[in-house]
């Protein structure tokens, strides 16, 4: 790729451009202000006080303490730690865990693992839109589920999850709620207490903080076991000297994110809308995918029909726009996304799906470009497609 | 992740379209899995291709591999076609990634399936020629854990 092409980048879900102040912050901590906090020196006190005040912006961010927040490699970490260690310190209550079929891998893998382990998991279908179905919820609870899992809101289709209903079933229940937030963390507003979450995870790109950390929020009183054994970092739960310059970098992420959320948030939704209206007035045989009002701000999904997503991807390329599809061929594997079928798209449709999600870089000019774009390549391929024509022939 | 050749067909794939009363015409592929393949070909008294075309609903080695398979097979006999194997089509386009050789058996597989529909309209046997699988898929996905 060269320096002097044009990019639109469309795939915030995927990761985000780490902002020029997140790194600054981070630099001293490489070079300068290097010591290891546990350490007893003064050098490594900076360091020290440095984890201590990132611990408390995102505490003070979900409303929750500080010594709730458990610094991790990312969501993912997050997600299988959450899951699997809760597993082991309740199963002695119970070894039914629920969660949603529209989850990221980072929680279905777990579960699934967890089942080949002996526990049982439920997993909650959706409606059309991708929201889980409470009355299902509801039905699916026994005397020993251990475990809700349920996401904040999806990463594909960006709809928001029930979360508060959620949390207060489980809650009357006595079960332990779970919520990858990586998504919506420093997006949408959440409150830890309001929403009856008791482990939260989140993850540091997806905010233009740097890759490789996360958080997890556990609840005070909450068992879990140590997901990795060591020293006595993170309470003796996770062990290893910590990523200063990477929690330093998340702090500073989660705080101008904050800072900006409603602003931001109103900016991207006004312009993910009217890239929504001209894609569905002026590109035929388009279906917006996820909850029509009730999604990320940034978010849009389409399913274009006849034609296959990483084809439509590559184009995009090619014109500079950078986006992600739900097809099989950009998985590795031969099903599409396992969130467009949930929400009952046919296979064939579920393979044209395109991702675009904005920042709040993102200008109306670049959403004009890509509209146009767009409509030129979604023509171009179905004008190959053997599915358009057998479409055009049976008269429409 | 594709190669030189595999991009420059797709982006300009070479025998797009149609032909209105083909001498055979093959689809394979499903939906499903988000590959299609047709291919049409226009086949003279002496059983030379005198011309071919393809429609593919797939990924970009799916296009790619139907416009490089309709390259091999033009001007050739439908015996010569018949050597037109999946294996040559990817040496041709200079490799596909792993996940894409399924897409190259399509292409081979769209041809024999165009092949046969000539076969049966004009009553002959084309050596080596079998019936078409009504759809290609790859094995088992590999277990991870």
């Amino acid at each position: 790729m060269s320096d002097a092409k044009r990019v639109i980048y469309l795939d915030n879900a995927a990761t985000t451009r780490t902002r020029p102040e997140v790194v600054e912050a981070m630099l001293p901590f490489f070079t300068q202000y290097y010591g290891n906090p546990s350490s007893v020196y003064d050098l490594a006190g900076v360091s020290k006080k440095a984890v201590g005040d990132a611990r408390q912006i995102l505490a003070d961010s979900i409303g929750a303490k500080p010594q709730e927040i458990y610094f991790t490699a990312g969501g993912s970490e997050s997600d299988n730690w959450a899951i699997k260690a809760a597993a082991e310190a309740y199963q002695q209550k119970g070894r039914h865990i629920i969660t949603s079929k529209v989850e990221h891998h980072a929680v279905l893998h777990t579960c699934q693992y967890l089942e080949k382990q002996g526990f049982e998991v439920t997993y909650l279908d959706v409606d059309e839109h991708g929201v889980v179905k409470l009355e299902e919820l509801k039905k699916a609870i026994r005397p020993d589920t251990i475990l809700i899992s349920v996401m904040f809101a999806n990463n594909e289709i960006g709809t928001m999850e029930p979360v508060k209903a959620i949390g207060q079933l489980a809650k009357e229940n006595g079960i332990l709620f779970h919520t990858d937030a990586v998504q919506a963390y420093a997006h949408v507003p959440i409150d830890v207490d309001a929403y009856h979450i008791d482990m939260l995870s989140a993850s540091g790109h997806k905010l233009n903080g740097p890759k490789g950390i996360g958080f997890l929020y556990i609840r005070t009183g909450v068992k879990i076991r140590s997901f990795i054994h060591g020293g006595a970092q993170e309470r003796k739960r996770r062990a290893g000297t910590e990523n200063v310059p990477g929690i330093v970098g998340l702090g500073k992420a989660a705080q101008l994110a904050m800072a900006t959320m409603e602003e931001r948030a109103a900016k991207e939704k006004a312009l993910r809308d009217y890239l929504i209206r001209r894609v569905l007035a002026e590109v035929p045989y388009t279906r917006l995918n996820g909850h029509p009002t009730d999604r990320l701000p940034n978010n849009a999904n389409f399913a274009f029909q006849f034609i296959e997503g990483e084809s439509l991807l590559i184009m995009l390329d090619m014109a500079g726009v950078c986006g992600s599809s739900g097809s099989a061929c950009t998985s590795g594997s031969l099903d599409p996304s396992h969130v467009l079928l949930a929400i009952g798209l046919p296979h064939e449709i579920a393979h044209g799906s395109l991702r675009l999600t904005l920042s709040e870089e993102t200008t109306r000019e670049d959403i004009n470009y890509v509209v146009g774009e767009i409509k030129r390549i979604v023509e171009r391929l179905r004008s190959m497609s053997p599915l358009y024509e057998d479409f055009v022939k049976q008269g429409r | 992740m594709y190669s030189e050749k595999v991009m420059d067909h797709f982006q300009n794939p070479r025998n797009v379209g149609e032909i209105q009363d083909a001498s055979g015409t093959g689809t394979v592929g499903n939906a499903k899995c988000g590959d299609i393949m047709r291919i049409y070909l226009d086949i003279d008294d002496d059983q030379i291709i005198r011309d071919v075309k393809f429609k593919t609903f797939g990924c970009g080695a799916a296009v790619a591999t139907s416009s490089m398979a309709t390259e091999l097979v033009k001007g050739k006999s439908v015996q010569e076609a018949m050597q037109v194997t999946n294996k040559a089509v990817m040496e041709a386009l200079d490799g596909l990634p792993p996940v894409k050789v399924h897409c190259s058996l399509l292409a081979e597989e769209a041809i024999h399936a165009a092949l046969w529909d000539y076969a049966q309209k004009n009553h002959i046997q084309i050596e080596g020629l079998k019936p078409p699988k009504s759809d290609i898929s790859e094995g088992e996905e590999e277990e991870e854990y």
